[in-house]
């Protein structure tokens, strides 16, 4: 009988799988705090978005608007605009935890990031049978809301004290080109990132992150034409 | 509006979306074609954040599309280090050494 790795070395292989990413996450959590701050913001409300919101780049769109005096409604509906692609995300994940109970779910979802999704589909990928994959996920999205927790307060109290220098954010893309080569797995998956990654950078000054979740639409299209083309070709109508 | 209604409606919205199809709506009720698109959502998400982190930069993150592009290159070495070797920490380490190198020589 194959013996399955056990929920805590899930959990543990879930967050150090998370650490890479951390590198980048952690100045990014000192300058979102030490940039609300500076704005004016209160100690106790940065905090709080980072618990409530949890969703950096949205955090830092609602800091830049409630300075600028924007109406709550407004800054209310360009948040969400930012986290409408982690809709993607739970579509995507929801095959592989629909057999989970109701409390995994809702605290998954909550947890639920850009990064945590990057780190826990690559253990939902392996094509073991384990019961416990839901482990490696909880355990990678903790890593990152514990360290978005406390490099957010750091960022509160000491301001973005890492040298920008040091070009630590850059550790942020690096550990997601190590996760983008396993899953460029044939044509369409090429063709899929290729338009994605083309919109991203001709839509870099849109506003309220749009470029991104028309970004990761249009990936989504082009993966599926290349499909569908390639399909044609092997069996000629 | 008073700016913690604002924070709660913020948090329940965004946690809104991410419970949408994990708990709200089953993934089974979606159209076989969405379903099947869904395959892409990591190349296309990752090559999202990569491309435009790579492309924009310097103080004033402009678009820098040449050699001169420290954050290009690397990025180039990083990702043939990941392509052979298949290592995250391999990856990140001889991306973010190449990086401080360029940086350094340049």
């Amino acid at each position: 009988m194959l013996q399955y790795p056990s929920r805590m070395s899930e959990f543990f292989a879930g967050m150090r799988g998370q650490v890479p990413l951390l590198l980048g996450v952690a100045p990014f959590g000192m300058a979102y705090g030490a940039y609300a701050i500076e704005t004016g913001l209160s100690g106790g409300m940065t905090q709080a978005m980072s618990s409530v919101i949890f969703g950096g780049a949205s955090q830092f769109v609602a800091v830049q608007l409630i300075a600028g005096g924007v109406p709550g409604a407004m800054i209310v509906l360009a948040v969400l605009l930012v986290n409408l692609r982690h809709m993607l995300y739970s579509a995507s994940l929801a095959p592989y935890v629909a057999h989970l109970d109701a409390r995994w779910r809702w605290l998954l979802a909550y947890l639920l990031t850009d990064e945590a999704y990057a780190v826990g589909m690559q253990r939902y990928r392996r094509d073991d049978e384990s019961p416990r994959k839901h482990w490696f996920l909880f355990g990678s999205g903790i890593a990152l809301w514990s360290t978005w927790q406390v490099t957010t307060a750091a960022g509160i109290l000491l301001g973005a004290a890492l040298p920008e220098s040091w070009s630590l954010d850059f550790a942020l893309p690096l550990t997601f080109i190590a996760l983008l080569i396993p899953v460029l797995t044939g044509r369409p998956a090429f063709a899929a990132a290729g338009v994605a990654g083309a919109i991203a950078v001709l839509g870099y000054d849109w506003p309220y992150a749009t470029e991104l979740i028309t970004a990761i639409g249009g990936g989504l299209v082009a993966g599926m034409l290349a499909e569908r083309l390639l399909r044609e070709r092997v069996s000629p109508a | 509006m008073n700016l913690w209604l604002a924070l709660a409606l913020m948090g329940a919205g965004t946690y809104a979306i991410r419970l949408s199809m994990l708990v709200f709506v089953s993934h089974e009720r979606l159209p076989a074609a969405v379903r099947d698109a869904l395959q892409f959502v990591m190349p296309a998400v990752l090559m999202a954040i990569i491309l435009p982190a790579v492309l924009y930069t310097g103080d004033d993150a402009s678009f820098d599309l040449s050699i001169g592009n420290e954050r290009l290159l690397a990025a180039l070495i990083a990702g043939a280090t990941a392509w052979l070797a298949r290592n995250v920490w391999l990856t990140v380490g001889v991306g973010m050494g190449a990086l401080w190198l360029l940086q350094w020589a340049g």
